[in-house]
């Protein structure tokens, strides 16, 4: 009983935020003589450590994840031979694929090659150290740690540029330069997107927004509903995910970016892309979905436990898009950023701004400024979609989805039908 | 200033995710923007019809299994008519209901194969094509049920077809027709009709106009989606499909997205030919007695059958030997594909695949 007790007290194996081990280490380094820089480097050593062995973890189990997951809407059974439920999968992967040779094509020499796909698993890596897990339990607390997530999510599209223009390959080239004109256009929306959280938490620090949705009792993603959107449309294109995988659209260009990697470099690509992946996740669930808060299902599980389960919970949507949906076409997709994202998330910072000011200049209760803030963003959402939907919308009316029919056996040939637009003009979009 | 660029010569093919097989187009492109198209065959060429001059006319039937491997029977149907044809063969009530339903079966299996294809290339993955996958091996089990084979099936003979329907196939035939395949055509029209990335990805790709149609000799659903309702079971029929009710489902625009939805509704119109020829299935022999090495009289026939790809066509000459003289397949993949270069001239690479695609070609029949 008291070890129960001692459990939810806030000891040093108090499970609710294992930060709370950094004390009694703290305390022994200091007793050696250790001074303040010297333990701030050890524990800042130790706390990358753990970041990285999560990722591990998390790489491995991915790969099980997504195949299992995809394969179950597939109607086949994914990975079933190695281990229980063939959770031994993936270990067998890296395996094989360690032991395969690395070709390295000899028109595509020099250190670039060899980079990139070392660059492409630092920045999800990377994110993941400023993702608070309990309310002490942050490796880095930077005040700045929005504005950091954002700089290095673009650096991973900057490592695939590296790999597809160094391949040597006209596929590879062609991934790249996709790669290139959509993190030009969707960079926007992303930010445009995530100025509006700013705006309503004050403060750029993920501890921050965290407190202030705990504060606020409410998860962003209820005052944010139009924001969530284009940020998970926007952040999928950046991750080279379906429908907007246009960097390796197999189907089109072979593998994009990765054609002519093979061996362990291709697997850290494909380790990597998971990570990313997760590492979105992460974001998403700490900006929008509450991070390690939620209301009071916090002090009985561990915040961290929490926060993992909601990272899975998006990446289960990442995976459920990806095994659903076809790819849309270059045009389209920077089209839709920019006739669609870009003025959405424009029209939704002008509103947010709006009603921060006004709920600063009031001075009414969160009370009522809550609710109504709820409301107001969540009929913008709808009216805009819809609003957008009903005009810009391409048109593909003109024509029903149903055939026509000629039944009877007298009926060997008909008139033409030359619809009136029949010529065509650029892309849909 | 706009920058001009020489165009990039690309090989797509014939290693390629998205060719069906061995085929190649070097597409020279500027920017994604495609400029000229060259299309190579030949890939797979294996003289099917020199080879078919030194075989006896039964032993040449698994040929045509092997030239258009995802529609076998049709391929069996259409050689096997010709030969029928020349030599005089009367084949009975029951071999001819029984050919009927399994190439209304294969065209199923054929179609759901071509949709799927389509839908990966249009950059799904993998996930349609699986769905589809699932109703073609329903339709392959009642092949395997039948004549043991379920791709490569070698069912038709010359007077009718190699074995008679097992007792347990009538049930599983209406269990499959009645039970799970509308089932599964409803998946589809969800996941697949209705799709606004599908729309915007087929809609105005590919578009044939019906003139370019009928010059250049088309057929199949790539005809019909211009908008011409020419199908051989209406407008020349054979082995008794004047006796059933079924539509001709005719496209708009004469584009991918025609062509996919056309080759859905051909699937539900299948069914309902499957359903009247298994309603008026008569007994009898399942095949004529003929000799095993058949000496047609010397001459020559033509006959045509609309295999899922369109017109397949062969062209027999006997010179009184055991063995064709001449042999000749007009092979509706090969005629079919010969658009392309006009499909695809001034559409991006994304939309040349998705074109490709919506062809439904089949390099086994392209090269023969």
């Amino acid at each position: 009983m008291t070890m129960l007790l001692d459990l939810i007290t806030g000891y040093w194996w108090d499970a609710r935020d294992l930060s709370n081990m950094t004390r009694p280490l703290y305390e022994f380094l200091r007793d050696q003589g250790v001074s303040d820089a010297g333990i701030f480097v050890i524990s800042a050593l130790l706390g990358t450590l753990a970041i990285i062995s999560f990722v591990g973890a998390v790489a491995i189990i991915n790969i099980w994840v997504e195949r299992r997951v995809v394969g179950r809407m597939q109607s086949r059974l994914g990975p079933n031979r190695l281990g229980p439920f063939g959770l031994l999968q993936p270990i067998a992967d890296a395996i094989k694929l360690m032991q395969k040779e690395v070709l390295q094509p000899a028109s595509a020499p020099g250190w670039i090659y060899t980079v990139a796909p070392i660059a492409f698993t630092v920045p999800g890596i990377a994110i993941l150290a400023v993702i608070p897990w309990g309310r002490n339990m942050v490796l880095a607390n930077l005040d700045v740690g929005l504005l950091y997530i954002l700089g290095l999510s673009s650096l991973a599209v900057l490592s695939v540029f590296m790999a597809g223009y160094s391949s040597n390959n006209k596929y590879s080239l062609f991934g790249a330069m996709r790669v290139i004109a959509m993190l030009v256009s969707y960079e926007i929306p992303i930010v445009a997107g995530l100025l509006g959280i700013v705006l309503f938490a004050g403060s750029m620090n993920l501890q921050e927004i965290v407190l202030f949705q705990e504060e606020h009792w409410a998860f962003m993603i209820m005052l944010q509903p139009l924001a969530f959107l284009i940020y998970f449309f926007s952040i999928s294109a950046e991750l080279n995910r379906t429908p907007a995988d246009i960097a390796e659209a197999e189907s089109e260009i072979v593998g994009g970016y990765h054609t002519e990697y093979s061996g362990m470099k291709f697997g850290l690509f494909y380790a990597a892309e998971l990570i990313n992946a997760v590492a979105v996740s992460a974001i998403i669930a700490t900006l929008f979905l509450g991070g390690w808060w939620t209301y009071k299902l916090d002090e009985f599980i561990p915040g961290w436990m929490l926060l993992i389960g909601k990272i899975y919970g998006v990446y289960f949507i990442f995976v459920w898009t990806r095994g659903t949906l076809p790819r849309f076409r270059i045009d389209q997709l920077l089209a839709f950023a920019w006739k669609w994202l870009t003025p959405m998330a424009l029209i939704n910072v002008i509103v947010v701004a709006a009603e921060v000011l006004l709920w600063n200049e009031t001075g009414w209760s969160d009370w009522f400024w809550i609710p109504a803030i709820i409301a107001i963003n969540t009929a913008l959402c709808v009216g805009l979609i819809v609003f957008f939907v009903k005009v810009f919308a391409p048109k593909f009316q003109r024509f029903p989805t149903r055939p026509r029919f000629y039944p009877g056996i007298d009926v060997p040939s008909l008139p033409a039908v030359t619809p009136p637009d029949f010529a065509r003009k650029g892309g849909p979009a | 200033m706009p920058v001009k660029a020489a165009p990039v010569e690309v090989n797509i093919g014939p290693q390629h995710p998205s060719t069906h097989g061995v085929f190649r187009m070097v597409a020279k492109i500027d920017g994604e923007r495609i400029v000229d198209v060259n299309m190579i065959v030949g890939y797979l060429h294996r003289s099917m019809e020199k080879l078919a001059e030194e075989r006896t006319f039964t032993q040449n039937i698994p040929f045509t299994d092997r030239m258009d491997y995802l529609a076998a029977m049709s391929g069996n149907l259409g050689y096997c008519l010709s030969v029928e044809k020349l030599a005089g063969v009367e084949v009975p009530e029951r071999a001819m209901y029984l050919r009927v339903i399994f190439a209304e079966l294969q065209r199923v299996a054929s179609h759901c194969m071509a949709t799927g294809a389509f839908i990966n290339d249009c950059g799904a993955w993998q996930t349609p094509v699986m769905w589809c996958f699932r109703d073609r091996e329903r339709v392959l089990d009642l092949f395997e049920m039948t004549c043991g084979a379920r791709l490569t099936t070698n069912y038709m003979r010359i007077g009718g077809v190699a074995f008679d329907i097992p007792d347990e196939f009538l049930p599983a035939l209406d269990k499959l027709i009645n039970d799970e395949l509308p089932k599964a055509f409803e998946e589809y029209e969800e996941l697949i009709v209705g799709n606004e990335i599908i729309m915007m990805r087929a809609r105005d790709v590919g578009v044939v106009t019906p003139e370019v149609a009928i010059n250049a000799s088309l057929s199949g659903p790539l005809l019909r989606s211009a908008g011409i309702a020419w199908d051989l079971r209406k407008a020349d029929p054979y082995c008794g499909y004047d006796r059933f009710k079924f539509d001709i489902p005719v496209g708009y625009n004469g584009d991918a997205y025609d062509r996919m939805v056309i080759r859905i509704e051909e699937m539900k119109q299948s069914l309902r030919i499957i359903r009247q020829a298994v309603a008026d299935l008569p007994d009898g022999a399942h095949k004529t007695d003929i000799p095993l090495a058949l000496r047609p009289p010397a001459g020559e026939a033509y006959s045509r059958v609309e295999s899922p790809k369109g017109e397949l066509g062969f062209y027999v000459v006997s010179d009184g030997g055991p063995a064709p003289y001449r042999w000749h397949v007009r092979a509706p993949s090969l005629i079919n594909l010969s658009v392309l270069r006009e499909m695809t001239i001034g559409q991006t690479i994304s939309d040349a695949i998705v074109t490709l695609g919506s062809i439904d070609i089949n390099v086994g029949e392209l090269d023969r």
